[in-house]
């Protein structure tokens, strides 16, 4: 049977951060890889600005509803960088440092903001991402930082990976972005490495990985239909002799799970410790009048705020509450985001509701000022407290909608921390947008899906300890050599930021250990590509160069 | 009818005629009803699509019993939820969804695409529905895009510098 099947040196599963990054690196130095996504894939013009069910907005991303927990993810090629606010601060110092649920630091000795520091510097480069300017910040976010000042606190214009010279401000980045403006890997690391060689396959969703008699993996997966995700077009394997696995925390584990039967016993973690990275969200209905008064806010035609719909995503947060020196579950960060409306607007509450808080006739009331409202974003510490039950019969859900919709196995049950945590969070939010009667606030309700997360992380976390970590301190699953995992699964717990840069520069930091074993298991590989556009290693190299240069 | 009952208690709506009675009619502007809830639900793209027939005899049931729990009498002429007033259709929904009831995950689904009528039309091309004057949209507050259908916005910022920044911030933006 083997010999009708295709073969690749290295097969990376996704094209998110964790798989374009691998997958660049990778055909760079000389090697031949194949990347299977299993989401479509969309040009910049085929960006839709529409809600409508079938659009590009419903084909770019998933909605799985769990026990608990739900998550909203990427499904298309550039995976959660198509659909990413591309806010990208590095995480904390005191992160690095963080027991958790486990009772010693979960992170791996050898990764500290020290030592992924010069990784963090690379995919800087690679991305152009820059901090914004007060000039940059939109009305939102700009109200967000009157009121914090107003309450005595400091706020941040973000660190963001955003051309704001070709940005419109339209606030459909979750929908891809039209314009080029968002520096999604469609605009760097995937087209680098299929520069290099790399070939891409969208909708092919892999199932589960065997083993070869020779050590190298067989990866079995489906074919997706392309406009109605619940059907499938065929079948196929694919030979490799090193997986990259970055499906996304929400589809690592579950790949993993149903490999299983194959692959023999998987890491006790694989599939377990799920973060949900702490996140929740609060609406505000702001009283215009006020903010006009308090703050002396106004944008024309008699208008302080009305401006919900204006701008692009995150664009200022607080990071008073990032304070290394607080214990552990009281640290947190607290942004002003976007939410779109279609699948979030349902979960925002009703301010002092006297019936039903999260529909009916006062809900009505509230979304009549949808446009005034500033919803806040919380990243707590959370507890890890995730766990993947058995897998579905295929892909990481039971697909409920033609796209977007499906139920997952994420059972998700927060604890005292966890809750202590969100109610410390929500109280200093009230705190700030309630003073001298800006606004009325709710968090969302956790009731309808459970908590709710954009950014899942460390279902197949790595670590020292073999008992609470899937994979070693280089991303290599445990007792699986070949498999290696660099997407948000990888990261041991929450950040209490957005965490896509800390998940590619912890892929940037993986590469050379792959390029390694791929060596090993004697793939003509080298490592050493500069980032996706060369220039700036490009005139670090040619400057010595130039006598004039040399001062 | 019943399914209109139940989206009209999602998002409220005003009564299309006098004899309305699917419609409570508690809030004035259109509701999911009109914003095309029933349009969506039929909908194959949305999965539910097969079940609505067993969730309308399911939401029945559960409103002939809540009445009997209560001694409501109710009017055979419609549908028991039908039948309910608004606060009661609410209560029941409200029961229907809580944490721990065993068909709750029906009864959320049905009630985000009803409310996903309202806030965003997922039925329709959102260019389109602005120009035709969705109710939901419409009273949202949405903007209309440009002629190519495509939203962008020249005034989006304050341009002001609104606080300090937090001391321990890189050059680059980032907590130290």
């Amino acid at each position: 049977m083997s010999t009708t099947a295709e073969r690749t040196d290295v097969l990376v599963i996704g094209s998110g951060f964790g798989g374009a990054i691998a997958a660049y690196h990778l055909a760079a130095g000389g090697a031949d890889v194949t990347v299977l996504e299993r989401g479509p894939w969309l040009e910049s013009k085929e960006f839709e600005h529409d809600y409508k069910l079938g659009s590009s907005y419903t084909r770019v991303f998933d909605f799985t509803v769990g026990d608990g927990m739900s998550i909203l993810g990427g499904n298309c090629v550039g995976g959660g960088s198509v659909v990413y606010f591309a806010a990208m601060p590095r995480a904390p110092r005191f992160v690095f440092d963080r027991q958790g649920s486990i009772g010693r630091r979960m992170w791996p000795g050898a990764v500290s903001r020290d030592t992924l520091d010069p990784w963090y510097d690379r995919v800087e480069e690679s991305l152009s991402i820059t901090k914004q300017n007060w000039n940059d910040v939109s009305y939102a976010g700009g109200l967000w930082a009157a009121a914090c000042n107003h309450s005595g606190r400091t706020a941040n214009p973000l660190a963001v990976a955003i051309d704001n010279t070709k940005c419109v401000n339209c606030n459909w980045m979750m929908a891809g972005c039209r314009f080029e403006a968002k520096q999604s890997l469609l605009v760097n690391y995937l087209p680098a490495a299929i520069a290099h060689g790399a070939r891409i396959r969208p909708l092919h969703e892999v199932q589960h990985l065997s083993r070869t008699p020779d050590g190298s993996y067989r990866v079995h997966y489906n074919v997706v239909h392309d406009d109605d995700y619940r059907l499938q077009a065929g079948s196929g394997v694919i030979e490799a002799k090193i997986v990259v696995m970055a499906a996304g925390a929400g589809a690592t584990p579950v790949i993993l799970q149903r490999s299983e039967a194959h692959l023999g016993t998987m890491p006790r973690a694989v599939g377990r410790y799920f973060s949900g990275n702490g996140e929740r969200l609060n609406t505000a209905v702001i009283d215009e009048a006020k903010a006009a008064e308090l703050f002396g806010l106004e944008r024309g035609d008699g208008l302080a705020y009305a401006a919900n719909h204006i701008g692009k995503g995150p664009t200022v947060a607080s990071w008073d509450k990032l304070d290394g020196s607080l214990p552990e579950y009281s640290r947190y960060s607290l942004e002003q985001l976007y939410f779109p409306p279609g699948l979030g607007t349902i979960l925002a509450q009703v301010p002092g509701a006297t019936g039903p808080s999260w529909f009916g006739k006062e809900k009505k009331e509230i979304l009549k000022q949808w446009a005034s409202w500033l919803t806040i974003f919380t990243m707590i510490e959370d507890d890890n407290e995730g766990v993947f039950g058995p897998p579905p019969a295929t892909g990481n859900s039971h697909r409920i909608s033609q796209q977007m919709l499906g139920r997952g196995n994420l059972r998700y049950e927060p604890t005292k921390n966890t809750l202590g945590a969100w109610a410390a969070s929500d109280a200093e939010v009230k705190e700030i947008l309630e003073k001298d009667g800006l606004a009325k606030v709710m968090p969302w309700t956790n009731d309808l899906v459970g908590a709710y997360t954009v950014h899942p992380l460390s279902s197949c976390r790595m670590g020292d300890d073999p008992h609470t970590s899937a994979l070693d301190d280089r991303n290599e699953l445990r007792d699986h050599p070949g498999i290696f995992v660099t997407d948000g699964s990888a990261v041991p717990g929450a950040l209490t930021v957005n965490p896509a840069m800390t998940i590619a520069a912890l892929a940037e930091r993986a590469v050379p250990g792959i390029v390694q074993a791929a060596q090993r298991r004697g793939i003509s590989v080298t490592y050493g590509a500069p980032a996706p556009d060369g220039s700036a290693s490009g005139r670090k190299n040619v400057l010595p160069l130039l006598p004039s240069a040399r001062g | 009818m019943t399914l209109e009952a139940y989206a009209d208690t999602i998002v409220p709506g005003e009564k299309r005629s006098a004899d309305d009675r699917a419609i409570a009619g508690v809030s004035t502007g259109g509701g999911a009803v009109q914003a095309g809830a029933l349009e969506l639900l039929q909908w194959d793209a949305t999965g539910i699509h097969d079940g609505l027939d067993d969730l309308v005899r399911l939401v029945n049931e559960h409103a002939q019993a809540y009445a009997a729990e209560r001694g409501l009498a109710l009017d055979p002429a419609v549908p028991p939820f039908v039948a309910l007033e608004y606060p009661d259709r609410a209560a029941l929904i409200q029961l229907l969804t809580k944490p721990g009831h065993p068909e709750k995950e029906f009864w959320v689904l049905l009630s985000l695409f009803c409310n996903m009528a309202f806030d965003s039309a997922a039925h329709l091309n959102t260019a389109q529905a602005m120009a035709d004057g969705h109710p939901g949209l419409k009273a949202m507050g949405l903007t209309q895009p440009d002629a190519d259908g495509l939203w962008r916005f020249e005034d989006y910022s304050y341009g002001r510098e609104f606080a300090r920044l937090h001391p321990d911030t890189t050059s680059t933006g980032s907590p130290a």
